[in-house]
């Protein structure tokens, strides 16, 4: 098998941020067993949940929640994974070739796979860069899952003293890249203060839950767009492509 | 609810949302708003979830060790540090300052 240059690129772009998002996978699995799963529902989440946002977002409700936040573990896991759907349109026409395709390019639809692919001019070389990047992550991610999930067994009850503030960083870090618009930082803002004041009124897991109410309000209403002028900017999160992920340079990521 | 049952139905969601979207038309991609809920709701919840992870001990708001462990990580990622870094000096940070004794 032969590949194209273009095809080429696509391919080290693909092992490049497999190997940049492996790393994200030590950490889960860390976080995981030291948060009360075991190192089999660790495994598990990162098999068949496979989409890394919803996975520390199960880790953390159900570490300070328990079981009894059980269904805002899900329902917080399956807000955040609402866009991997978007993606899934997106991608569909470009690498479904093959209706049995389908579940296979379905798990490996994530942030990573689909903005790789987005970043390739010719088709073929977008599905170069799909497969590659989808599978790299999914190969990398799960060795290194493992491999946290058995570090963080070891290290047992010792690494409580900094794991909240692990998780908290997790969560900072994965929100980052995201924060390129006015309106993303409104809702931001807006779903923090939220979740804040209702710590205290509300069991654990709800005030995650709550703010999914902010995107709903602002993303229904539009509101908080930048205009100049009458002006109209094009808003990233209008865009069904994930821009910036980690090990992927594009001119986005300079600006 | 156990946690395998937690495990199990966030799973089959995950998907469920990935594979229904090699289901349905493309033309959903031509009107914005789906896809700007969607993207905003990522935001949502995970700043819902910062501010949860750094401020409450159960029901109650506490100001501790989290917090220094959480700016710093944040200047961190302003200076475009991996990921992996910012993570681990945040938890280093936080169990430093417990030891010391300068902070919960």
């Amino acid at each position: 098998m032969t590949f194209s240059e273009s095809e080429k690129v696509a391919l080290r772009a693909g092992v490049a941020v497999g190997v940049a998002v492996s790393t994200y996978g030590f950490s889960f699995g860390a976080l995981s067993v030291a948060s009360g799963l075991t190192i089999w529902q660790t495994c598990v989440l990162s098999l068949f949940l496979f989409s890394g946002g919803s996975q520390f977002a199960v880790v953390g409700v159900l570490a300070s929640g328990g079981v009894a936040a059980g269904w805002t573990a899900i329902a917080s896991s399956a807000f955040l994974g609402l866009r991997n759907g978007i993606y899934s349109i997106r991608m569909a026409p470009i690498v479904a070739t093959a209706s049995w395709l389908k579940p296979l390019a379905a798990q490996l639809t994530i942030d990573e796979s689909t903005a790789v692919a987005l970043n390739q001019a010719e088709v073929r070389s977008q599905r170069v860069g799909f497969w590659t990047t989808g599978i790299a992550v999914f190969v990398g991610w799960n060795l290194t899952t493992l491999a946290g999930a058995l570090v963080g067994n070891v290290l047992g009850d010792v690494d409580g003293l900094g794991l909240d503030a692990v998780a908290a960083a997790a969560f900072l870090g994965l929100l980052w890249p995201r924060l390129k618009q006015l309106q993303a930082g409104v809702v931001a803002a807006a779903s923090a203060v939220l979740a804040t004041i209702l710590i205290p009124f509300a069991p654990p897991g709800v005030p995650v839950l709550a703010a999914a109410a902010v995107a709903l309000v602002i993303g229904l209403t539009n509101a908080f767009r930048r205009r100049e002028a009458g002006v109209e900017h094009p808003q990233p999160d209008d865009r069904s492509d994930p821009g910036e992920v980690p090990g992927l340079s594009t001119e986005e990521a300079d600006s | 609810m156990t946690v395998w049952v937690v495990v199990l139905v966030a799973s089959a969601l995950s998907f469920a949302t990935k594979y229904i979207g090699y289901l349905v038309p493309q033309r959903i991609l031509e009107h914005p708003t789906a896809t700007r809920v969607a993207n905003l709701l990522t935001v949502a919840m995970l700043s819902a979830l910062v501010a949860v992870q750094s401020l409450s001990v159960g029901q109650s708001i506490e100001l501790d060790a989290r917090i220094p462990a959480v700016l710093v990580a944040a200047g961190l990622f302003a200076l475009r540090a991996p990921f992996i870094v910012a993570v681990v000096v945040a938890g280093i940070l936080a169990a430093v300052l417990r030891l010391l004794g300068w902070a919960g």
